[in-house]
């Protein structure tokens, strides 16, 4: 049987194009990397998620100038620092302490070696914070599921770059890709209520907060208990600030509920009740 | 020293002759002026992740040029058999020896001044500022580091079969000074031993090239080293270098030189 190399090409050819037909339209399920909206998630696939993982410390590195602890050092798996900037969190005297995670030196090798190294710690002040934003942008294409991504970020552009149109479209971006983050919205009522100030807007972001909270799994409700004690005393100010007073007496009630500090609460909860109390007309009492 | 010039000139000829820099050059002012045109947040201040990325593969192309470049020197005259009409000379295995070494490290040199003007004109037409104290210090300092490895590379270039080997090995054992010289007392601390002890020793006798690194301190802004600290990691890296040189030269003194 003699076959001449052209027909035995053109059945190579027609073999080829037939299981290329058939496999097209299971192949498409075989992989989600190629379903990814992104190049990153078509390159990486889901390895991606370390790379973000790592241009997120990135930025908590830049935000210390250098000064940050290796995987070797003590202090390594604590809280990012801009994790906790973001959250409010200012530091203290015995934070400071604490941070430094170098020591004494231990030997003369690492005693000379430290004029070689940033030995101190500082943070980026004076708009130089820009300095973290393309780490996290990197982080939010790589893992657009991070939440921390965009609340920190949204924070430094909002706080520190006074830049609030462009946190509410970092933050409108990690909501659509997130569209059940509660943290997420408490980042946008925080931009609309305290760099726009505009109150109804605030208030519509945190109360869909609180039912984005309420329809979590129980176990994810208590651990995130901080975030629904600080959207409901967020709520329980915009209120007071609005003048419904009965409103944020009700919404510290409902903080008083989950918050670590519920008798500062209460006098919250009693100031605005005063105000209450003088804005209710009184009834005056018919003489006996 | 007339001798050892000589021999220097050819090794730096060759470098400009190959191709390896300037493919590692434009590799690096592709890589670093795509980086630095990307807008993050409309904020065209942002500049320190640029000078991150360009001083990174400023390191990368330096190391990979020197090895590279140093390893393949005395199997090169060995193999092309040129290495016989050399020593027939009055030039004694020693003058090879410095003379190479010195060829490669002035080319690296002329090598790390390209790059790093190319890293000063890129960031500093981006911020505005021209800290020449801290690019120097870092350029020296770098120098320095390299002055170890290409010694460090010559002597292995006696010992190991091919230049492969030595490029590989090489690149692997400075790659983990850089990466773990810092920490290697701390990760000895952890361990059990005998394992705590011997990382312990080979913490205090290995070249801590780590030092050299001042990337930090040009990304960051952190001013200036100390130049008494400089002076002495010169003189460390300096020893350093000799002692490599005299272990290869030991070995090259025995080594026949038939392939």
């Amino acid at each position: 049987m003699k076959f001449s190399p052209l027909s035995l090409l053109a059945v190579l050819l027609a073999l080829v194009f037939t299981l290329a037909a058939s496999l097209a339209l299971t192949a498409g399920s075989w992989s989600q990397r190629a379903k990814s909206d992104n190049l990153f998630g078509m390159v990486f696939g889901d390895g991606r998620k370390l790379f973000a993982n790592h241009f997120f410390t990135m930025a908590d590195v830049y935000f210390h100038s250098g000064y940050y602890p290796s995987v070797f050092d003590q202090k390594s798996g604590e809280e990012k620092e801009i994790i906790s900037a973001s959250h409010g969190k200012k530091e203290t005297e015995e934070d400071e302490k604490n941070e430094d995670f170098l020591g004494q030196p231990k030997d003369w090798i690492d005693a000379f070696g430290r004029n070689f190294r940033i030995t101190q710690h500082t943070h980026l002040e004076n708009h130089n914070e820009r300095e973290i934003l393309p780490w996290l942008r990197l982080a939010a294409d790589l893992d657009p599921n991070k939440i921390e991504t965009y609340t920190v970020g949204a924070f430094f552009l909002r706080e520190h770059l006074n830049r609030p149109a462009q946190a509410e479209a970092f933050l409108r971006e990690g909501l659509r890709n997130n569209p059940d983050s509660a943290e997420i919205l408490f980042e946008l009522g925080r931009v609309y209520h305290e760099s726009n100030h505009d109150l109804d807007r605030a208030r519509n972001a945190w109360l869909l907060g609180v039912k984005k909270f309420l329809q979590l799994q129980p176990d994810e409700q208590k651990d995130g208990r901080q975030l629904l004690d600080k959207l409901a005393v967020n709520l329980a100010c915009l209120e007071d600030e609005a003048g419904n007073y009965a409103d944020a007496i009700n919404w510290f009630r409902a903080a008083q509920k989950v918050s670590p500090a519920p008798a500062a609460l209460q006098k919250q909860i009693d100031a605005v009740q005063k105000k209450l109390d003088a804005q209710t007309p009184v009834t005056p009492r018919k003489p006996d | 020293m007339n001798k050892i010039f000589a021999l220097a000139g050819v090794v730096i000829k060759e470098l400009y002759r190959r191709k390896d820099f300037y493919v590692l050059f434009v590799l690096t002012a592709l890589l670093t002026l795509a980086a630095g045109a990307v807008n993050f947040f409309h904020d065209d201040k942002i500049v320190r992740y640029v000078k991150d990325i360009c001083l990174l593969l400023i390191w990368v192309s330096a190391l990979v040029i020197s090895v590279v470049t140093t390893a393949r020197q005395i199997p090169a005259e060995r193999e092309a058999r040129t290495i016989f009409p050399l020593l027939a000379k009055p030039v004694s295995r020693w003058h090879v020896i410095v003379g190479k070494f010195l060829g490669c490290w002035l080319a690296t040199g002329v090598a790390l001044v390209v790059f790093y003007f190319f890293f000063a004109a890129v960031t500093g037409s981006k911020e505005q500022i021209w800290p020449w104290g801290a690019y120097l210090e870092a350029v020296w300092m770098h120098w320095v580091m390299l002055a170890v490895v290409i010694a460090m590379v010559l002597l292995g270039s006696i010992y190991f079969a091919a230049p492969s080997s030595t490029s590989t090995i090489t690149l692997i054992v400075v790659g983990g000074i850089l990466l773990l010289g810092t920490h290697l007392n701390t990760i000895a601390l952890q361990q059990a031993q005998p394992m705590q002890s011997i990382l312990a020793t080979v913490y205090f006798l290995m070249p801590h090239l780590e030092w050299y690194d001042l990337r930090d301190f040009v990304v960051y802004d952190m001013g200036l080293v100390p130049v008494r600290a400089v002076a002495l990691a010169t003189l460390y890296g300096a020893v350093w270098t000799a002692i490599f040189l005299l272990l290869a030269w030991f070995g090259f003194r025995r080594k026949s030189l038939n392939t």
